[in-house]
């Protein structure tokens, strides 16, 4: 039994009944595809095979397709994998860390979020494997295995590494925390389906469950713990990226703050993306019952923590640079914001640190238009701060005879159209086969917290 | 396939009925095969009379042994096998391994957990479930009774079960 005050908002509206969400969720699974559906996954399409021109190019000529130059060596690749992977961060921490704080608003937005991780991880992955040059070698030279160099190990001193071993664990730890949440609703659209097929696939996939309390009672201990196991995760692996740079000695990257910065940003930009995603899903999906506007305003308000957070490190990266009287970081810092890239930084500031600031106005935080152009400009800020990291710290480097400028080719602007068209077209298939909305959990609370019961008194 | 039994359904509209029910049909003697709900009913294990999962300590377990196993490797490798001066650091630079501990821990903790759960909930890919009712993985509650099991004669239980709120019983052999 779960007491809920009967002044706090429905979280469920719309007088549901249990077997209206079962009708909801699992009956998107079991329609036909619709026009818009098909014409979106279309478009992913498209860009997807449009940017596998790229990553051909890029695997038989090799890098220096792209615009990398000797002091430029690190630029569009490594600020889509860490764009990628930040966006990868609010999925578990929705799942995990809003469990742990038993906010169960997450209920009806975590599997999305979720979804969207693992695909984000997905193509994060994709650019420091592509970077390699020689992607099949590569991964190879990063597993601990015993070799016929002189048997010389992996440096386990490198953050490069450790960067290898917390991503794969994030990802893996995320797609069995996905998967886990999955089952007993592959379970309901398995005792739904009239089909051969479709019984025999969601059969395999629900693995036999039935419900039982024994089972149930176990399920909950192993989400209960997922969560615990996946809350320090998720804080590790942004820390983790963050030491990529942090643990170098290029002015502009070896600041302490790095850690707690990145994991601010990362949660940010997880969150535009997720209602940038879900505010689509629901308006196709017609899900304003579940994701109601109370949800979006809550997330709203993650949006505008974490955006000033990332606005405040911001701003204590120049001070610090200032305070610090070590000339090459005051450069760094100068360079950055009135150097050529002032425009990057510019955007970055406005997106980032600008914009979420109108958050504060419940008229703006509750409208879903101004929230949906808000999560995009945020994701694009997002993009500008790990391009202004990265390519205004290289690029005027201790030696000015080797100042340069990075231009992109083709080639990098493929690359990142790749991951994109791959980002979507996965989520759609996503959205089309599997229940986007936890069935299960929001059956949980529809007792408690639906709109049914609570105007019953 | 195990040899069939003959069980009897009670269908439950809600939980909190259900979790009365439970208590009064074990207080009159019944023993409850199991109860199979859509969504995990809060306080219903306690009410069955379950233990609480021990699946924790198996967490635990797979945890330390991934910590053990990852300084094990990374002091072998780095510290025993080919030890080289890197940056100035000792062959076992304790804080170099702390990520690397952290992750490999996180991993074969959450791994092993769930791996232990499917093989003790019996879930597996190809598994048939026993269904009593294809209603419940939507919206009802069902509690089973196996009649094998139980001294009472059918129509005493099917009393129990409808005097305990039950908006169904129905008779299932599986």
């Amino acid at each position: 039994m779960i007491a809920e005050s009967s002044v706090r908002e429905p979280l469920v509206t719309g007088h549901k009944t249990l077997h209206d969400v079962s009708n909801d969720i699992a009956g998107r699974v079991e329609d036909k595809p619709s026009k818009s559906w098909l014409l979106a996954t279309a478009v992913s399409l498209a860009a997807l095979a449009v940017g596998a021109y790229a990553v051909w190019m890029t695997v038989w000529h090799g890098i220096g397709m792209w615009g990398l130059n000797k002091t430029v060596g690190w630029a569009w690749d490594i600020t889509n994998f860490v764009w990628w992977v930040g966006i990868g961060h609010a999925g578990t921490l929705i799942s995990a860390i809003l469990l742990l704080f038993r906010q169960r608003w997450r209920m009806s937005i975590n599997r999305a979020a979720e979804a969207m991780t693992i695909f984000a991880v997905i193509c994060a992955l994709m650019f420091p494997i592509l970077h390699m040059g020689r992607p099949w070698l590569g991964m190879y030279w990063a597993i601990p295995l015993p070799n016929t160099f002189g048997s010389l190990w992996v440096n386990f001193n490198s953050p490069l590494l450790w960067d290898f071993f917390a991503i794969s664990t994030y990802f893996s730890v995320s797609l069995v925390f996905w998967y886990i949440g999955l089952i007993p609703d592959f379970a309901t659209i398995r005792d739904r389906a009239t089909n051969k097929i479709s019984k025999a696939i969601y059969g395999a996939l629900s693995f036999g469950w039935d419900g039982a309390a024994r089972t149930w009672s176990r399920y909950e201990t192993v989400a209960l713990i997922l969560a615990g196991l996946a809350t320090p995760l998720v804080l590790s692996v942004h820390t983790i990226v963050s030491m990529d740079f942090a643990t170098s000695v290029i002015p502009g990257w070896h600041t302490t703050i790095f850690p707690p910065y990145f994991v601010a940003g990362a949660i940010f930009s997880g969150f535009a993306m997720v209602l940038t995603l879900l505010l689509i899903t629901r308006k196709v999906y017609k899900l304003e019952d579940y994701i109601t506007i109370q949800h979006i305003e809550l997330m709203n308000i993650i949006i505008i923590i974490t955006g000033s957070i990332v606005g405040i490190a911001y701003i204590t990266e120049l001070f610090i640079a200032w305070y610090s009287g070590v000339e090459a970081e005051q450069y760094a810092f100068l360079n950055r914001v009135s150097g050529p890239y002032w425009w990057a930084y510019a955007s970055m500031m406005t997106c980032n640190v600008i914009s979420p600031q109108l958050f504060w106005f419940k008229k703006i935080r509750t409208n879903l238009a101004a929230t949906f152009v808000l999560s995009i400009v945020v994701n694009i800020g997002m993009w500008f701060e790990r391009f202004v990291i990265i390519v205004t710290s290289l690029h005027r480097d201790f030696l000015p005879s080797s100042w340069a400028m990075f231009y992109p080719t083709i080639y990098d602007m493929g690359m990142y159209l790749f991951s994109i068209g791959f980002f979507f077209t996965a989520f759609l298939l996503f959205a089309k086969f599997f229940p986007v909305i936890n069935i299960a959990e929001v059956k949980s609370i529809i007792k408690a917290t639906g709109e049914k019961v609570k105007s019953n008194g | 396939m195990a040899e069939t039994s003959n069980y009897l359904t009670g269908v439950f509209e809600d939980e909190d009925v259900l979790l009365d029910a439970i208590k009064k049909v074990r207080n009159s003697g019944v023993k409850i095969h199991e109860v199979y709900s859509p969504f995990p009913v809060h306080g219903i294990e306690d009410a069955l009379g379950y233990r609480r999962s021990r699946l924790s300590i198996a967490a635990f377990l797979f945890g330390i042994t991934g910590t053990s196993l990852a300084l094990i490797m990374q002091i072998g490798m780095m510290g025993i096998d080919w030890p080289m001066i890197i940056g100035g650091k000792d062959y076992i630079p304790v804080p170099s391994f702390i990520p690397v501990s952290f992750e490999l821990t996180v991993l074969l903790a959450a791994f092993g957990m769930v791996g232990t759960f499917f093989v003790v909930a019996n879930l597996k890919p190809w598994g048939k479930p026993k269904i009593f009712d294809l209603r419940i993985t939507d919206d009802k509650h069902v509690m089973a009774v196996d009649l094998g099991k139980n001294n009472l004669d059918e129509g005493k239980i099917s009393q129990i079960l409808k005097d305990s709120g039950a908006s169904e019983v129905n008779k299932k052999t599986l």
